[in-house]
């Protein structure tokens, strides 16, 4: 059957069928047993260890862990067969992301060497520089750490002033600068760094020997969470870089970073809905056995609340990141058939669905945060607790918000990306938001009213979420002009209806999917879970718009926008209380996410 | 050296368990399966004698086609290749009968199992196949190494261990810490699929046990806290009657 290939960002302006669509219950059994594999490698060799890697007494343990984790394979997952690797799917990728991010520390050491550590030679590298490193960290013989950020250049990456200076026998740069928060620093071997040669406006890229001489380091960084992750800040002085070592051209570092940082990105986000998926297991056996007033605390309402509103936003991220991953797979597979070249093809892929990988970023981290916050709060006293199973979490999830490019980045990447493309013309937004815009002074259309099929009247909601981004965001785009880059408040809002429309739609059509797979009586939780999940992104994007609307609009044209908007964010009456209860006391039974 | 490794298809270690059909169907919704834990222990003890001493090594479970996961990630853990018996293992000795047969033809130096299934947990099917292919039968087996076509044992035993000797061909029922564990590696799961995996009908024999009904242990009763030894005696006299 033939799929209906949606661009990035299209989500916005076009519907998609549910078939289309790829769905985690549709993970083939050699994907199952990866993800097992992934789960008894953390259970058994990372999670009876989290004390000691936290305690940072002995530096060797993580990469000991990396060195096991690279003899079951799970270091070249992403790198092709000729390199040392298994060249699996992005998706299947993004699945082994997901199951080892519930590993802590580890994970984070794990995804930095094989995403950012590993990638950018990966699909940066000229063919000497693949045989060269690629095949070693593809089997962890070598580590790998990115070095982006310095002490005046975080978010503004490419204000770096780390200076590389071509030797006078023009055989070597000499690099000099200092780097900051480097994720494995402590004992990679490798370094990716980016540096300006000379005078340069823009960065280029090296990949750095620990041998080259020249590296000094401080003492361990202390941190809030993650503290058994290896974070450094580096020294180069005179670091002797051979010409051969610079990666791709001189000043394309840029767009190296931001290109690995998109990969790095979705992962992330994987990685949180693994994390997310153990805290609330966590939190779910733990109410089952604390009893208060007789009764087991997932007996009690607010509880119940708390566990159900847990699992449907997991479900609904999750069920958007596999959606994007396959997208990616996708418009790989595309390309290679017009004869790209596989590297290249997989860059082209990641780069046409960049906004949906910082809308995931921002979602999965959320989503993550949002859980280990109330898993927390279910364990009370127990949850404040360092000796209890909560603490840990909620400390650790928090760098998520903060790396691979703040939230607040990604959040104005979402709207600064549509909008280059509406400009260039490769994602027709104007046409649609003109169009929504002349819908404003019609008749409201009362048709969803008599749609009782499954998810009629839900697709409907989705529909008209789609008006309400475009109208909102049209009309910020008019109004403001070029100062819209200077509303960051009003870009946060625009990116909260964004993710909030991408998510609701995704988790609408990943249960209708299942529901054609398994017949609607199998499928009621999920149902219940789709339906709660709309009704917030109602409410998430009705006020986001409102605020926004406030901000930029004023007299007849804000009424009418007010209107229009309250029109697109309506909702029949629907018993959420009851459905969240009914999803509670599902996996309450299950005593764990069982999806 | 040929070894067949025989595995069952088992609900995961912490499966909720319950029943239908008036209690006498193990009721298997929503369950995960695995292979006997048992049993992975003999496949992992197979592929570190096919690592040490070369050997080719053939999987077996008699189950029926939705065993085949399960097979296959023996496969992924290093197995050649496989036989699936095409029945439900409908008791012990139907089990070995199988077994037994599919040995027979293979003539297997090594017929590794775990000690016992952990579903029905039988522990017999290893003595069964010894008997009926007249080979011995150890069972359980902790420690394994083969030297020429001997085997060299050992296992713990009420205070103290035993060590045993055997000429192969034979049968051991395998524990812990006989291998280390293995976890099926990408390159393993990979290459599973391209793996043989040979359907066979079974050999037409009766089960020579039917099973009743089932019955769940009753719940465990609360904690009651005593707060005095006087009140501690009198429950442990009167209310537990211990005393």
């Amino acid at each position: 059957m033939e799929k209906t290939a949606l661009k990035g960002g299209e989500f916005l302006i076009r519907d998609v069928e549910a078939k289309d669509i790829f769905i985690p219950e549709e993970w083939n059994e050699e994907q199952k047993m990866i993800a097992q594999t992934c789960e008894d490698f953390i259970a058994t060799e990372v999670h009876p260890k989290l004390d000691e890697i936290d305690s940072q007494k002995n530096p060797d343990i993580i990469p000991n862990l990396l060195d096991k984790a690279g003899e079951l394979g799970l270091l070249g997952t992403s790198v092709p067969e000729a390199l040392g690797g298994f060249g699996m799917p992005f998706n299947t990728t993004m699945l082994v992301s997901e199951v080892t991010g519930k590993g802590f520390s580890f994970a984070v050491a794990l995804s930095a060497h094989t995403g950012i550590g590993t990638l950018p030679i990966l699909y940066y590298g000229n063919e000497e520089q693949k045989q060269k490193y690629v095949t070693k960290l593809a089997t962890g013989e070598w580590k790998a750490a990115y070095c982006l950020t310095e002490p005046d250049s975080g978010s503004d990456a490419n204000s770096g002033k780390t200076k590389a200076v071509l030797s006078e026998d023009g055989t070597h740069y000499l690099l000099t600068g200092q780097k900051m928060w480097i994720t494995n620093g402590g004992f990679a071997d490798i370094f990716i760094v980016f540096a300006k040669i000379e005078d340069d406006k823009n960065l280029t890229a090296f990949i750095i020997e620990k041998e080259f001489g020249g590296i000094t380091m401080n003492d361990e960084e202390k941190k809030l969470g993650i503290k058994g992750s290896s974070t450094r800040q580096i020294f180069f002085n005179d670091c002797k870089v051979p010409v051969e070592n610079m990666l791709s051209e001189r000043e394309n570092g840029f767009k190296i970073a931001v290109n690995i940082l998109n990969i790095g990105r979705i992962k992330l986000g994987a990685a949180a809905i693994g994390g997310s998926k153990a805290a609330l297991t966590e939190g779910i056996k733990y109410g089952n056995e604390r009893k208060q007033f007789g009764k087991s605390l997932t007996e009690f309402g607010a509880i119940k609340n708390k566990i159900a509103e847990m699992a449907v936003r997991i479900y609904a991220s999750e069920g958007a990141h596999y959606r994007a991953g396959q997208n990616i797979d996708d418009a790989y597979d595309a390309f290679i058939a017009e004869g790209m070249e596989a590297g290249k093809a997989r860059l082209k892929a990641l780069e046409e669905f960049a906004i949906e990988c910082a809308m995931l970023k921002v979602h999965g981290s959320e989503v993550l945060d949002f859980t280990v916050d109330e898993a927390l709060q279910i364990g009370g006293g127990m949850g404040y607790s360092a000796d209890g199973p909560f603490e840990r979490p909620y400390r650790d999830a928090r760098i998520n918000r903060i790396f691979e490019g703040t939230n607040e980045i990604n959040r104005m990447l979402t709207i600064d990306m549509m909008l280059k493309r509406a400009m260039k013309g490769t994602l027709d937004l104007m046409g649609p938001a003109q169009k929504v815009a002349g819908e404003l002074m019609s008749i409201p259309d009362f048709s969803a009213a008599t749609d009782d099929s499954l998810f009629g009247k839900e697709k409907k909601y989705l529909s008209n979420l789609k008006k309400a981004g475009l109208m909102v965001a049209g009309g910020a785009v008019q109004k403001l002009m070029a100062n819209l880059s200077d509303e960051q408040e009003v870009l946060m809002n625009l990116a909260d209806m964004m993710i909030e429309g991408y998510v609701a739609e995704s988790v609408i059509l990943r249960v209708e999917k299942l529901v054609g797979m398994k017949g609607e009586d199998a499928c009621k939780i999920q149902i219940d879970m789709a339906k709660i999940f709309l009704h917030n992104a109602m409410e998430n994007i009705g006020r986001a718009g409102r605020e926004a609307l406030y901000a930029f609009a004023e007299g007849d044209e804000m009424r009418m926008m007010l209107m229009g908007l309250k029109r697109f964010t309506k909702e029949e009456p629907f018993n959420v209380k009851e459905a969240r209860r009914r999803v509670a006391d599902y996996v309450i039974a299950k005593n764990e996410y069982a999806f | 050296m040929k070894i067949l490794v025989c595995i069952t298809h088992v609900p995961d270690t912490t499966s909720k368990i319950s029943f239908t059909e008036g209690d006498t169907k193990f009721d298997s919704t929503g369950v995960q399966y695995i292979i006997g834990p048992y049993d992975d222990y003999a496949i992992a003890r197979a592929v570190e004698l096919k690592e040490s001493n070369g050997a080719a090594i053939t999987v077996l479970n008699v189950g029926g086609v939705e065993t085949e996961p399960t097979i296959r990630k023996a496969l992924a853990i290093g197995a050649d290749e496989a036989i699936r018996v095409n029945a439900a293992p409908a008791d012990s000795l139907f089990v070995a009968q199988q077994i037994a047969h599919v040995a027979k033809d293979g003539s297997y130096d090594l017929i590794l199992m775990g000690r016992e299934s952990i579903d029905y947990n039988g522990g017999q099917v290893h003595a069964m196949v010894g008997e009926i292919l007249g080979i011995p039968s150890i069972s359980p087996v902790m420690k394994l190494e083969i030297e020429g076509s001997k085997a060299i044992m050992s296992r713990e035993i009420e205070g103290g261990k035993e060590f045993l000797e055997a000429e192969l061909p034979f049968v051991a029922g395998c524990q812990e810490p006989i291998a280390e564990w293995k976890i099926p590696n990408m390159r393993g799961i990979m290459t599973a699929r391209t793996k043989p995996l040979n359907v066979v009908e079974p050999v037409s024999e009766d089960a020579a046990v039917t099973y009743g009904t089932y019955e769940m242990p009753a719940p465990k009763s609360g904690v009651k806290m005593a707060s005095s030894v006087d009140e501690l005696v009198d429950l442990l006299k009167n209310d537990a009657k211990v005393l």
